[in-house]
């Protein structure tokens, strides 16, 4: 019961709560990573139904066995769909509004959400053909902050038909 | 082989952006308490205690079982907590009810819960990861997309958002709880309101509330409370993976499974004509056509053409979300419970000002995580 | 109801398999550490994933310091068809008795458990503390260890044990440890020599502290003609419950576990000959506690696979307990065991699995 007679109740309490943790991602996406320092997509193959993942977690989330074949993808994808965030939010490091879009590159058989710059936003289109754009060669990392954004490449957009499992 | 299960007691919080004016156990005591009272039940008549919710960390407190245990009546009782992403209010009470149904139990509490504003949900649900892009999107920058993919193949018109928008904003008004209540809500008013996540406007997301939901189930000799109880006529959960090569996310297939399976423990063949209205997660105005579709209700693409005749409207002849929904209150861990919840008020009769008139059968349903978790439950006022 | 009112349908632990044990393991993943025990839990008896009905899985958010850790998971699974599947925020063990009671109605006849923890990425000691009542303990951040400590100070205050005890346990466990090649923390040395270890927090040494552990579990349970078919010697639950207690640490007698009790009344632990005991107790003094409420005699052994003071992955930890102690019974060590789990702080929520050979 709170004491009417003093300050009123207590509504809010902060606690303050810091936890470091490491983080490991693991041999399969390892290789992905030292892709990216290198400037190029590796993806792997499941050895049971042939797909490609690009990044893989380490499985194929389907048939629950290891990804072992590393495959060398293209730089360059197609947008399956998009969307145009508006909102800010805490963390945010891109001026708004922005394009979030899945882009299935070439050789890969899932979609990985990606930036599109260098078009304005009411243009973005599905099927729209995108290249990677990476930072300069002095700058790659094993991090997908070396993908500095998808611009389109000015290909002829991809028919529906063609991506539409990919969606 | 499955004993028969019951609801025999509801009881959920007025739910809001900020419950300030109680702790974590003053929530779910709420609810817990209001269901308690409704079966005309006390504490010690509950066997064992089931508690479900999202993520921990958006209230910063680690297995909450933990701490709530006393505040739950479950000091000396078994306490089960589940997490199964956004679906977990239908999870837990799936798992609540099994304790029933396997003959283990007589009378489970069972309750989810979720004080969002203890936390910023919005990083909770995002915690950026290392190497990872520096793309962050929120919960709408990943299912906005999907909806466009729906869109794009439906060839739905794109004003069908706002009117779910619109509707379950409208049904929100005759229910006491809801945490949005908006009198003058209308299609200008969902249209002028924000772009968001391009094709997603503020007024057609979910808001972030702070709340609860409880249940008392019951075994078939030990039914007691104020109304009638809800039988259970099937109970189901499917799950599939986050992404795969050909996923299709806007009609997963376990969606389909899941319903598929509580179609048929329940007898039902064709739910748009047997259910007498329904419950179902739709965070983004969007996902009620989509669910229209996956739950069988209607062909595929069809999905919006039943919102536009205002076939799911109050007035309707299948009522979705006469509660008002997700789009109107969303503490997520409790959201599905409160799906599971509602229909069971309603056949309960018990729904107050947003009854539909002579509910029998409806369907709950929730899902989670990217659109891969599924849960349902098929109540009705007759005895299985 | 207890087991004995109530018809149980007998249901078989078909397989078990854990990850080795470590420290650390900083190569791989969740989902890389697990899919080698998904393989290996079903290879034991040649059967795939297509083979069970039901999966649920045991984990926590706060190991990994990110959301949804349970949903990547599933990857070592490959949930595709779509399946039956469920996941709680508890240990394993509780993820065992969700299966179990889905299959005691009969519909489905076989599932898949798992559990993973990397008690390695952040500082356990410190997320634990998070367990605590968030408005008036854990802003005061009471570690686990001290809490612990305060368990033990309390037991030894009530005459119920001595240091010496807690060495004789460790000395034990890490002795068996040596016939377990998935165990962490293996070694031949006796009490006395452990006995000159420095104080973590006082009365606790560090031989009666669990080490940190990174490590993954799975067991498949089945019931009806699977149980036979999969296994030469089945082995039985026959008898399963889980209790718990209040969290205000004031308010309980620290020295005794009344839940463990309740459980295993429950359970019927009584009702035979108890061979072999697995407990889950995470620090040495509370095998005394666990135990005693057990109510185990002198000829029980106690955690021949070492214990959790031989390797102690969280969230894995308890469901081990089970797997090991179905193992003594598999391979003819015993026909009868007790596994035991535990939740929270000072041994707060307990479980009791009674385990029976043909
Ligand atoms: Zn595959």
């Amino acid at each position: 019961m709170a004491d009417e007679t003093t300050a009123g109740p207590v509504t809010t309490l902060a606690t303050p709560i810091r936890l470091d943790f490491d983080f490991t991602p693991g041999v399969a996406q390892s290789r992905f990573l030292r892709g990216l320092e290198q400037g190029k997509f590796m993806g792997q193959r499941c050895p049971s139904c042939g797909k490609v993942y690009v990044p893989s977690r380490g499985s194929c989330p389907t048939d629950g066995v290891p990804t072992t074949e590393d495959v060398l993808l293209s730089n360059v994808g197609t947008v399956t769909t998009y969307c145009v965030v508006n909102v800010p939010f805490a963390g945010q490091s891109i001026e708004i509004p922005y394009i979030c879009a899945q882009v299935l590159l070439d050789g890969a058989n899932v979609s990985f959400m990606g930036l599109i710059q260098e078009i304005p936003a009411d243009q973005i289109r599905m099927g729209m053909r995108v290249e990677a754009v990476w930072v300069d060669e002095s700058e790659l990392t094993p991090s997908l902050a070396s993908v500095r954004y998808f611009r389109p490449n000015g290909e002829t957009d991809a028919d529906y038909e063609t991506y539409k499992e990919y969606l | 082989m499955a004993e028969r299960c019951a609801v025999i007691g509801v009881g959920q919080t007025h739910h809001k952006s900020k419950r300030d004016d109680v702790s974590i156990a003053g929530l779910v005591r709420e609810a817990a308490k209001m269901a308690l009272a409704d079966a005309d039940l006390t504490w010690s008549d509950i066997d064992a205690v089931v508690i479900g919710k999202a993520p921990d960390m958006f209230e910063g407190n680690m297995m909450p079982e933990i701490y709530l245990a006393p505040a739950l009546g479950a000091v000396g009782k078994p306490m089960f907590r589940v997490h199964t992403a956004g679906s977990v209010g239908g999870s837990t009470a799936l798992v609540a009810a099994h304790l029933i149904s396997s003959g283990i139990h007589k009378r489970v509490l069972t309750v989810a819960y979720e004080k969002q504003s203890d936390s910023d949900a919005m990083w909770a649900l995002s915690v950026p990861q290392p190497f990872a892009a520096p793309l962050l999107a929120g919960a709408g920058g990943y299912f906005a997309p999907h909806i466009r993919a729906y869109m794009r193949r439906s060839g739905a018109p794109e004003y069908i958002g706002r009117m779910v928008a619109v509707k379950d904003r409208k049904n929100a008004m005759r229910n006491p709880y809801a945490h949005l209540h908006l009198p003058d809500i209308d299609m200008k008013m969902v249209e002028d309101s924000m772009m968001l996540w391009d094709p997603l406007r503020y007024l057609e997301a979910c808001p972030s509330s702070d709340g609860a939901a409880a249940m008392v189930l019951s075994s078939e000799d030990a039914i007691s409370g104020h109304y009638p109880p809800a039988w259970i006529h099937g109970m189901a959960m499917r799950s599939e993976p986050t992404m795969f090569a050909g996923r299709d996310q806007i009609n997963p297939q376990a969606g389909r499974d899941c319903s598929a399976d509580v179609y048929a423990q329940a007898g039902i063949t064709n739910p748009r004509e047997q259910f007498d209205c329904a419950e179902v997660y739709v965070p983004f105005s969007w996902y009620e056509p989509m669910w229209l579709e996956n739950l069988g209700f209607c062909d595929l693409g069809d999905g919006w053409k039943l919102t536009e005749a205002g076939a799911t409207a109050f007035d309707g002849d299948i009522p979705w979300n006469a509660s008002g929904g997700v789009l109107s209150s969303n503490p997520i861990g409790a959201s599905g419970m409160l799906r599971f919840l509602e229909v069971a008020m309603q056949v309960r009769g018990q729904a107050g000002e947003h009854q539909v008139d002579g509910a029998k059968l409806a369907l709950g349903q929730a899902y989670g995580g990217g659109s891969q978790f599924f849960a349902m439950w098929v109540v009705g006022s007759e005895k299985p | 109801m207890s087991a004995a009112e109530r018809t149980v349908r007998p249901v078989s632990i078909a397989s078990f398999a854990q990850s080795q044990n470590v420290r650390k393991d900083d190569e791989r993943n969740e989902v890389e550490g697990l899919m080698p025990v998904i393989a290996e839990v079903f290879g034991n008896i040649g059967i795939t994933k297509d083979d069970v009905g039901f999966i649920c899985s045991g984990s926590t958010d706060y190991l990994i310091g990110g959301p949804f850790s349970f949903v990547m998971a599933l990857d070592a699974v490959g949930v595709w068809p779509p399946k039956r599947e469920s996941h709680v925020e508890m240990d394993g063990a509780w993820a065992l008795y969700e299966a179990w009671v889905l299959l005691q109605e009969g519909e489905i006849d076989a599932a898949l458990v798992y559990s993973f923890g990397r008690s390695s990425l952040g500082d356990l000691n410190e997320i634990l503390t998070l367990q605590m009542d968030p408005y008036y303990e854990a802003p005061l951040w009471p570690d686990i260890v001290s809490l612990s400590a305060l368990q033990a100070r309390a037991l030894i205050d009530a005459g119920k044990a001595t240091e010496a005890d807690f060495a004789a346990i460790a000395s034990r466990s890490r002795r068996d440890a040596l016939s377990n090649p998935k165990a962490q923390v293996a070694k031949d040395v006796s009490p006395e020599v452990l006995l000159q270890d420095e104080y973590v927090v006082a009365p606790l040494r560090r031989h009666a502290l669990p080490p940190i552990t990174d490590g993954a579990a799975a067991i498949v349970l089945a019931a009806g003609d699977k149980a036979r078919e999969w296994s030469d010697r089945p082995v039985w639950i026959t008898g399963f419950d889980h209790r718990m207690e209040t969290h205000s640490l004031g308010a309980r007698d620290l020295t005794s576990s009344p839940s463990t009790a309740k459980a295993a009344e429950m359970a019927g632990v009584a009702s035979g000959k108890v061979d072999v005991a697995e407990i889950h107790a995470p620090f040495a003094h509370q095998e005394i506690i666990v135990a005693e409420a057990l109510g185990l005699d002198d000829s029980v052994v106690i955690n021949p696979s070492g214990g959790p003071l031989a390797a102690n992955p969280l969230m894995s930890a308890g469901l081990i307990r089970i797997g090991e102690a179905a193992e003594r019974i598999r391979s003819g060590k015993a026909d009868r065991a007790v596994a035991h789990a535990t939740s929270g702080p000072c041994l707060q929520q307990n479980l009791v699995c009674v385990l029976e050979g043909e």
